[in-house]
């Protein structure tokens, strides 16, 4: 009877709910941490019942015992909003239980000892936040909203690990071990997007514009840009050092050299150009003739046009660009370790070599967070963008909102360079 | 649909797909017998060819883990896709998009490295984080397809006294073909070059000649791996291509 009513949804108000409950049901049986002698040889599982110890941490297990409830209540902005906090609160207080538990198996233990996050860790975490995602979702909030939920979530992991309170985790143990290499990483990684992203803002913006104001241009151009898109980074990096070495044998003095920063940023700046070219021609092509017309009519020169009307127009379509570029570099660098350009990618592939399975997540967690990071970062812009570039439509011609990019196939494709 | 009996000399000298398609099979093929010009251009290498795996092998066991996660993908994805723009599913269409959505922000290569620590090391994980990753695109675009078609179409077709499944297989799929194959297209490209990456996780695909040639500074070795997978990849580019042409004239018709 009950489960005759539930599948009608009378008892079961949130099926979503439901799914992610069940699934921190099944990480909750799944083992939440691995035990190690030392970092290479593989560990002992540790189930969730003995990491609980203490009455703390029940009580870090309390969100998870709310979520359980959230399928039942009804959909109300309350129930939404204690879904959301009860998901990211869940995910949270795991990241607290399992530095908790290390730091518990580190006492009895010899200082070679390694405690790694297991799957039913990623499991709940990941039903928790999925949880509190869609909860977001259903109650409407904006992309501010939603990066507040993001935010805070963050910041109490960021919190826990500026205490010091996960430091006999096997991840902050690599990390422990290797700070200043880390830090180099992610200010290399950073520069490498930023020193891809010079040429391609110079060279992309004004072909970008020359595309939309002479079709031959753009016929030529976005065949090649698309070819270049289609080949693997690997690939890419691997022909570049060929002719990049014959250079440098070449030009002794120059310090080309097929290796290092120098083809990264060459391709990335190649794999870059397609999303800027394409974005800022089709941002300028959604403006609106007649709002030309009638910038044309008040007077303005085509210099001023272009600055106080195309520019500001266009803008949201070219940051989405900007964004697909960004996520796009972020992961390009780090196959860009390969070829020795250092990064944080050296650190994930340094992991996968030596079969160190922490070093893996030390390199590719930041990559994931950094490209997420750029993401969230951009869609704020986007968002701002497009309340002004709305505003001056709306005042100039009330019928013709800005045009948003082709999103299907060319917006995907513009992700598919890895 | 001009079949190759139907093609005069000057269309396959401009046939992106077909000259690709040649030019693959000629350094798949070829690559042994250009040794002398590898000797020639590194004379510092005592190995100037790559003869470990036969390029053969390397260039098929590449595309069986592509083909194999993609098809894997496709199944899933479309099924997913068609699930949550049902009445019964649509609960989760939301959550799914997000999903779809925010994990194409995660760049491929850190999926794949992520892959190692829970599954381990060799071809599973690469199947397995390949897989994951295809689905994205290829759900996204499978409900936006979907969505897309517009519902006076399918109110003439239920009109008709078409079933639920009907509708779906006779008006909805068809219609929303291209939107998905876009998907598709982009999941396999990607697929393409993340499985290049993979050799690094333990699968013997086309990387492998490229990551042993970048650890042991033999350029010709990477040049060999990379100049294969890039005509792959150009190929299977142009495959969808064409068959993006096909399919557009197809549900036109």
């Amino acid at each position: 009877m009950t489960l005759h009513r539930g599948l009608s949804g009378t008892v079961v108000h949130n099926r979503v709910a439901l799914l992610m409950a069940v699934a921190a049901v099944a990480g909750a049986l799944l083992p939440f941490l691995g035990f190690a002698p030392n970092r290479l040889l593989s560990g002992r599982p540790v189930p969730l019942w003995a990491a609980v110890q203490t009455v703390a941490d029940i009580g870090a297990l309390l969100p998870g015992l709310v979520l359980l409830g959230t399928p039942f209540l009804r959909p109300t902005r309350a129930a939404l909003g204690l879904t959301v906090v009860a998901g990211a609160l869940l995910a949270a207080a795991l990241v607290w239980l399992a530095g908790e538990q290390a730091a518990r198996l580190a006492a009895g233990a010899s200082p070679a000892a390694r405690t790694s996050f297991a799957s039913g860790f990623w499991v709940m975490a990941a039903a928790g936040l999925l949880a509190a995602v869609d909860g977001a979702r259903r109650m409407g909030l904006g992309t501010a909203g939603r990066l507040a939920v993001g935010g805070s979530v963050a910041a109490l992991v960021a919190a826990l690990l500026a205490s010091g309170h996960l430091d006999h985790l096997s991840l902050l143990k690599e990390y422990a071990n290797r700070r200043d290499v880390f830090a180099d990483a992610v200010l290399r990684h950073v520069l490498l997007v930023a020193a891809a992203l010079v040429p391609t803002l110079l060279v992309g913006v004004p072909l970008g514009v020359a595309a939309h104001r002479r079709a031959a241009i753009g016929r030529a151009v976005f065949p090649v840009l698309n070819v270049v898109q289609t080949v693997p980074s690997i690939a890419l990096f691997g022909l570049l050092m060929a002719p990049l070495a014959a250079l440098g044998a070449l030009l002794p003095g120059a310090g080309i050299s097929g290796v290092g920063p120098l083809p990264a940023v060459i391709a990335l700046t190649l794999y870059s150009l397609l999303p800027i070219v394409r974005n800022t021609a089709v941002g300028l092509e959604g403006v609106p003739a007649g709002v030309r017309e009638a910038a044309r009519g008040m007077g303005l020169t085509p210099g001023q046009i272009f600055l106080r009307v195309d520019l500001p127009l266009a803008l949201p379509v070219f940051l989405s660009g900007l964004r697909v570029t960004l996520v796009q570099a972020v992961g390009l660098a780090a196959v860009a370790a390969l070829i020795g350009a250092g990064g944080l990618g050296a650190i994930m592939f340094q992991g996968l070599f030596a079969n160190a399975l922490d070093l893996v997540l030390l390199g590719a967690v930041p990559v994931i967070l950094l490209a997420v990071a750029a993401d969230a970062l951009l869609s704020i812009g986007i968002a701002a963008a497009a309340r002004g570039a709305g505003g001056r439509t709306a005042h100039h011609a009330p019928n013709q909102p800005p045009s948003q990019p082709p999103n299907q196939p060319g917006d995907v494709q513009a992700r598919s360079a890895q | 649909m001009t079949g190759m009996a139907g093609m005069s000399p000057r269309d396959w000298l401009t046939d992106r797909l077909m000259l690709g398609m040649v030019a693959l099979v000629a350094l798949v093929l070829g690559m042994p017998s250009l040794k002398p010009l590898f000797a020639a251009l590194y004379p510092g290498l005592d190995r100037p060819l790559y003869e470990a795996d036969s390029f053969v092998r390397l260039t098929l066991d590449h595309m069986a883990l592509v083909g194999g996660s993609s098809l894997a993908a496709i199944l899933i994805g479309t099924g997913a896709g068609i699930a949550v723009t049902r009445p019964w599913g649509r609960e989760f269409r939301g959550l799914l998009e997000t999903v779809a959505t925010m994990g194409q922000t995660f760049p491929p290569v850190a999926v794949l490295a992520l892959a190692v620590p829970v599954i381990g090391f060799g071809p599973e994980p690469a199947l397995i984080a390949l897989t994951l990753y295809a689905l994205l695109p290829v759900v996204e675009n499978t409900v936006a397809g979907l969505e897309g078609v517009a519902p006076a179409v399918l109110d003439a077709a239920r009109g008709l006294g078409m079933g639920p499944a009907e509708v779906l297989f006779r008006v909805e799929l068809p219609l929303a073909a291209p939107v998905i194959l876009a998907g598709v297209r982009t999941a396999v490209i990607i697929n393409v070059g993340t499985a290049a990456i993979a050799s690094t996780v333990g699968a013997k695909t086309l990387g492998l000649p490229i990551i042993v040639g970048l650890n042991g500074s033999n350029q010709a070795y990477v040049i060999q791996g990379a100049l294969i997978v890039a005509a792959l990849a150009v190929v299977i580019d142009a495959g969808f291509d064409r068959l993006a042409g096909w399919l557009t004239r197809w549900s036109n018709a």
